[in-house]
């Protein structure tokens, strides 16, 4: 008992002196969050290049205080619970319209924005935020299907119907996500992603259940890993995770199929708890700077949607059909708006029903 | 600092430890009530016990719940009662128990991912078949494998009470069986096995109850072929956000174990087992 004693005070004691040496470093490099040079950046993981935070820093004197979410909706209650003040966030398109509608975002002041001519005029404007009132948009990608060359012929795989072929018998990862999941189906039967029609819903999910044969697992993150792994050889999933799956096997290719898929953005909004409004405006200038956010997305691999950054870029970077589709599939593409509680249910209770059945 | 009188020393112990059960164990399990019982302008409701009793994906994702936890539960039963009984009569018993307990050091989901690594179809498991000239198989995704993953990981939480239970048995007992003329298998049935039963008990609540909700490992093991109440709570918690259909699931879920709480429950018998 004693000996037990002496050892837990022992690593308790290690644990003091390393968070007193922690505490004491980070109080000299001035990483606090109390100072008033400081902005409050939250954010996805690993969704910003760390080299461009230490340029901001260097280059407006303004400290960055670097936190991240790991879902919409985490993110969404601590922002509602306003116990961190953040000054900048970084939500996609649905989220920003229910934060809007619920006022927790103030308006940008276009006034004091230096970098809005950058932007691609396709990418603002959008549904969930008109005429950029609130948001200016971050990266943007699609959903659309990862393949592997060594399994699949690419002329087999082209449209969201190829994946009912019954050649694909057990072979397609699906991400786990009632909207992303029914936006397939709903394509397929020519219906609105954003459908409030129970009708169209209660057929997107019959037609996705038409599917479960070929379907092998419904994962989600874990896609990425399970692609570069071989574990299947088709699977449906955003641009982004293809991105870091094709990154670690040259065999996988990603496809957005040209009838139509989703266009999802992340918009960088100001929440109603900001309270360096300057530091904030500061680093929305200074992400909209061609160079820097050019330099930011080839660190991150996603859609730039700054036009001038686009044009900084390598050749093979912006020439790359999946990553950056031409005009005419562009224009096909939907952007989800936020359903409502009620329909939210539905979307995940038709999908949760869809889970349950059987191959 | 220790206070004089008796009562004041049960006061002492008395107060911080009723102060921890109401805070963190009454107050959540109220809320979670309140919550389910609720609309959001807190008007009293059944609606969501309504909800959940009318639809048959819930009850069909309740009768999956209980199915697999059974079936871990029974898995790692009849694993673990051989494996607790077989290292009773090792030398060394201490060290081989550290062992069995050593994994449950290293965090749930790193040891999940390990099996990925181990279970994929470029994994260790088909590696190895693979040099017997088997094609590789598809070993993720399916009831076994989530089964196998599950089981391993609840079995030194059956392990460790079936051992104390058989360790605080007097080996006189056992001895007097074979004088009186039991063979082995007459003293493990009639003389060991109901002596260690509160041990099989616990074990039983220890895997049982946490294998009802589990979630983690039904996705990225199961591929999300395995459906159970885990699964749904989550998503009303953190997609959906209706929190209240969520502490619905929650409160079913609560009753669950406390029905398997009553069920095996050790009667008193422990005056018996003292003796010897």
């Amino acid at each position: 008992m004693k000996k037990l004693l002496v050892s837990v005070a022992t690593i308790l004691a290690v644990v003091l002196v390393l968070f007193g040496t922690q505490s004491y470093l980070s109080s000299k490099t001035g990483t606090g969050t109390s100072s008033k040079d400081v902005l409050n950046l939250y954010n996805w993981g690993d969704y910003i290049d760390p080299a461009l935070l230490k340029k901001f820093t260097k280059e407006t004197g303004y400290k960055v205080s670097y936190e991240t979410f790991d879902s919409n909706e985490a993110m969404y209650t601590k922002i509602k619970q306003g116990g961190t003040s953040y000054d900048l966030a970084v939500p996609s398109d649905y989220m920003i319209q229910k934060m809007k509608a619920e006022r927790l975002l103030l308006p940008l002041d276009h006034s004091k924005l230096t970098g809005l001519k950058n932007y691609d005029s396709r990418f603002l404007n959008q549904s969930f935020d008109k005429k950029n009132k609130y948001s200016l948009p971050y990266f943007w990608g699609t959903l659309g299907i990862i393949y592997n060359d060594e399994y699949v012929n690419k002329k087999d795989i082209q449209h969201w119907d190829d994946l009912w072929s019954s050649k694909f018998k057990n072979q397609i990862m699906l991400v786990d996500s009632a909207r992303d999941a029914l936006a397939v189906a709903l394509i397929t039967q020519n219906k609105s992603v954003n459908t409030k029609s129970q009708a169209d819903l209660a057929a997107a999910q019959a037609k996705l259940t038409t599917l479960m044969p070929n379907i092998k697992a419904i994962v989600a993150d874990e896609i990425k890993m399970y692609m570069a792994q071989n574990e299947a050889a088709i699977a449906v999933t955003y641009s982004g995770e293809a991105a870091e799956a094709l990154s670690n096997n040259k065999h996988l290719h990603y496809v957005v199929p040209s009838e139509g898929s989703n266009l999802w953005f992340d918009n960088i909004v100001m929440p109603k708890t900001a309270k360096h409004k300057a530091a904030a405006y500061a680093f929305l200038n200074f992400i909209s700077d061609p160079k820097n956010a050019a330099q930011n997305a080839e660190y991150i691999g996603y859609a730039t949607p700054n036009k001038n950054a686009l044009a900084l870029l390598p050749k093979s970077i912006r020439h790359d059909k999946q990553f950056y589709p031409d005009n005419e599939t562009i224009s096909h593409l939907q952007v989800y708006d936020n359903l409502g509680q009620a329909w939210t249910e539905k979307y995940n209770d038709a999908f949760l029903e869809f889970k349950m059945t059987q191959r | 600092m220790m206070p004089k009188s008796k009562k004041q020393r049960q006061l002492f112990y008395v107060v911080p430890y009723s102060i921890w059960l109401i805070l963190f164990v009454f107050a959540p399990l109220v809320l979670l009530l309140f919550q389910s019982l609720t609309t959001s302008n807190g008007d009293f409701t059944l609606h969501n016990y309504a909800v959940y009793f009318a639809s048959g994906t819930y009850l069909k994702m309740t009768f999956n719940s209980v199915w697999y936890a059974f079936l871990i539960t029974l898995i790692t039963l009849l694993i673990s009662y051989p494996t607790a009984y077989l290292l009773n009569q090792l030398k060394q018993k201490q060290f081989w128990l550290l062992l069995v307990i050593l994994p449950t050091w290293i965090n749930l989901l790193l040891k999940t991912y390990a099996f990925v690594g181990l279970l994929s179809k470029t994994g260790t498991v088909n590696n190895f078949i693979g040099l017997l000239g088997i094609a590789p198989q598809q070993l993720l995704f399916s009831d076994w494998s989530f089964l196998l993953v599950a089981a391993y990981i609840e079995i030194p939480f059956m392990i460790l009470p079936i051992f104390n239970s058989l360790a605080e048995i007097n080996p006189r007992l056992e001895q007097a069986s074979h004088d009186l003329g039991a063979n082995k298998w007459q003293t493990l049935r009639r003389v060991i096995l109901p002596l260690s039963m509160p041990g099989i008990k616990a074990g039983i609540q220890a895997v049982f109850i946490p294998s009802l909700s589990l979630f983690m490992i039904t996705r990225l093991i199961g591929g999300n072929r395995v459906i159970t109440l885990g699964t749904a709570i989550e998503e009303h918690f953190l997609v959906t956000q209706n929190w209240r259909l969520g502490s619905t699931i929650g409160v079913i879920l609560i009753v669950a174990m406390v029905i398997i709480m009553i069920l095996t429950r050790d009667r008193v018998r422990k005056s018996s087992r003292k003796r010897g």
